[in-house]
């Protein structure tokens, strides 16, 4: 399933996309965040078991600002949470 | 020589008479309404009026702003060339503060992070727009709220002794959040320090983008905002120095670009 | 309440119990309910069939709302919220349900609630809350396969247009019927943040362009707003919208003439879905629990 976290406003798109196929609930991602964007939560989509990533509810209204840092304006772009996902289930869409 | 620059912004047109890119000789700002180039007429005569000059003693005109191809080669005004704000800014700043590196420009739709070069040009930017969260907008409308003047909502957050949190990130759920913290009680000092650092944060991870480097200068109608520096140098970690009628940078470096040019 | 002070954004609250249902005769009550940013709302069900429901605006204290809601959903029932063995919360407000025994995710809970009020054919479900809009992708059982929330801007939400209502001085429930009394489409407002599309509105209003004109161009505006949000999860038939703001007739029209594609007839209150849902998984999850499952 694709969870698409964020928003879109007046000056663009901001989601930061999860696969929750791909993802195996392993916490990468939360741990190589260093605004505290993401998080674990109990995949109850259908009263599943399992975890797995999403944004918190409070940064899904500002992850432009808060991923706002990791998106340099020139430079080489290194996204913490991207690089420390193996089985590459996040995609940010900005 | 003298040269004029002509900021046509979302809010405020704002005019600066240049002689020899040292003197300036009149500053003027007038409201822009739906007639563009009537509004930016009459603040251009303002200017005029202010030192008892005529357009046609005004050798270069630049301009810049978000209406700035209403008055490209319109008469009377007759802009010549055109110009980003990025730009205007960063020309305008660098003039000000020669050791100036990174500006920031807050107005009234848009925000904007600039890093100088050398001579005042633009290496790099970042533009927050058409999101009133970002803006001199968010202030006007949170004013609004509170029910007090734009002008006071600096010395109010300045006499706050408590931070509280700002979960809304967008203007018109920004309002509702103060109309419900006005009725909890919560203290309009409060209320409006929260409002700057919400306002701050937003701005500093902007400007985060194109990285902060020493000096760093804040320009725009919000700079004159004496509530919005404390927080954003927190958020920055860094001084930031506010210039003289930073209103008027932009306009300021578009009037001494008019010079470079017509010097050419 | 004179003209000057009316809030035209308002919405009446409203509750309604089926008149030939009786819970004497049924093996399990549940119910759903639903905290929203703006609206609360309550349903009751009987073994899974909808029963009684009310929707009424969410104060200042959410908790205080549930309690409200649900005894309002109560009211004409002799039922009270204590006979009900299973009540599932969701919503923004979801963890403030004192008497609900678990939350589930209102994505999840639309979903099913859609595939109740629409029938089993739905496959893309729109919902425009208050605050927020989410486009969710099902399956024919009502599983979500992806999802889009979109959370920070009140373009695209309830709330922008409730500003509108507050600029043309129509209340909320005529504003959709208002937008489409025009002869032809203005061009859309060109901003989709409401701040600066109140603005633009204003200057036109001030023109003399008329609040038919003026509410035609932000229900044009926030249309095309939703449509890129859809896209981005893509479409699929059946297409169904809920919430509040599927009762615009300006909104879903709007929808129906860019996409091509004719949402679904709802048979019930599409403000109900996440309540609904969420009454249903409180059956299958009550079911579980005593093993009926």
């Amino acid at each position: 399933m694709q969870a698409h976290y964020g928003y879109k406003d007046g000056s663009g798109d901001y989601f930061i996309i999860i696969d929750t196929d791909k993802c195996n609930g392993c916490g990468k991602c939360v741990n190589a965040c260093p605004y505290g964007v993401l998080e674990l939560i109990e995949d109850e989509f259908d009263i599943e078991d399992g975890l797995m990533a999403a944004v918190t509810e409070e940064q899904r209204k500002k992850i432009k600002y808060s991923c706002g840092p990791c998106k340099p304006v020139s430079g080489e772009r290194r996204l913490p949470c991207v690089l420390a996902c193996e089985p590459k289930a996040i995609i940010h869409s900005w | 020589m003298i040269t004029a620059g002509v900021d046509v912004g979302a809010k405020y047109a704002k005019i600066v008479l240049l002689e020899d890119a040292k003197n300036i000789l009149a500053n003027a700002k007038g409201i822009v309404g739906f007639d563009i180039l009537k509004s930016a007429t009459e603040v251009f005569q303002k200017a005029l009026d202010n030192t008892s000059l005529k357009r046609d003693q005004i050798v270069h005109v630049v301009a810049t702003g978000m209406g700035r191809k209403a008055i490209h080669m319109k008469p009377p005004i007759n802009a010549g060339e055109i110009v980003p704000e990025v730009i205007a800014d960063a020309k305008g700043a660098y003039h000000l503060i020669p050791t100036v590196k990174t500006v920031i420009d807050v107005g009234a739709e848009e925000g904007r992070g600039v890093k100088v070069g050398e001579n005042g040009k633009v290496r790099d930017f970042v533009i927050n727009e058409r999101c009133a969260a970002g803006a001199g907008t968010f202030m006007e409308t949170m004013a609004r709220a509170l029910e007090v003047g734009v002008e006071e909502m600096g010395p109010l957050a300045l006499k706050s002794t408590k931070a509280i949190p700002m979960n809304a990130q967008c203007c018109v759920f920004a309002e509702s959040e103060v109309v419900t913290l006005i009725h909890s009680k919560t203290s309009k000092e409060d209320i409006s320090k929260a409002i700057h650092d919400a306002m701050a944060g937003r701005i500093a991870s902007m400007v985060l983008r194109v990285g902060v480097e020493k000096d760093v200068a804040l320009i725009g109608g919000v700079a004159q905002n004496p509530g919005f520096l404390p927080p954003l140098e927190k958020e920055l970690n860094t001084e930031i120095l506010v210039p003289e009628h930073p209103q008027y940078v932009g306009a300021l470096g578009a009037a001494l670009l008019a010079l470079e040019m017509e010097a050419k | 309440m004179s003209e000057k002070s009316r809030e035209f954004w308002r919405w009446r609250e409203y509750r309604y119990t089926m008149p030939d249902m009786d819970w004497h005769d049924t093996k399990v009550v549940t119910a759903g309910v639903d905290i929203g940013s703006v609206g609360s709302k309550a349903a009751v069900m009987l073994d899974g069939e909808l029963y009684s429901y009310a929707a009424m605006r969410t104060g200042g204290e959410s908790e205080e709302t549930a309690i409200k809601v649900m005894n309002w959903a109560l009211e004409e029932t002799e039922l009270k919220t204590e006979n009900v063995p299973y009540v599932v919360g969701t919503g923004y407000g979801r963890v403030n349900v004192p008497f609900a025994k678990r939350t589930i995710t209102e994505i999840a809970c639309h979903a099913r609630g859609a595939h109740y009020i629409y029938g089993p054919t739905v496959r893309t479900v729109l919902d425009i809350g208050g605050q927020d809009c989410k486009a969710i992708r099902c399956d024919e059982k009502g599983k979500v396969m992806s999802f889009l929330m979109n959370d920070k801007c009140a373009a695209g939400t309830g709330r922008g247009l409730e500003v509108f209502t507050d600029l043309i001085r129509v209340p909320i429930e005529e504003l959709g019927k208002t937008s489409l009394d025009v002869e032809d489409e203005p061009p859309p407002v060109s901003n989709t943040c409401v701040i600066f599309a109140k603005a633009e509105s204003l200057a036109l209003l001030r023109q003399g362009r008329s609040k038919e004109k003026v509410a035609a161009a932000y229900h044009l505006a926030m249309v095309n707003r939703i449509i890129d949000l859809l896209i981005k999860v893509g479409i699929e038939k059946d297409f169904v919208v809920t919430g509040g703001v599927a009762k615009n007739t300006g909104i879903v029209s709007r929808l129906e003439r860019k996409l091509g594609i004719r949402p679904l007839e709802p048979k019930l209150d599409p403000i109900l879905a996440g309540a609904v849902g969420a009454a249903l998984f409180a059956k299958a999850l009550y079911e579980k629990e005593i093993g009926l499952r």
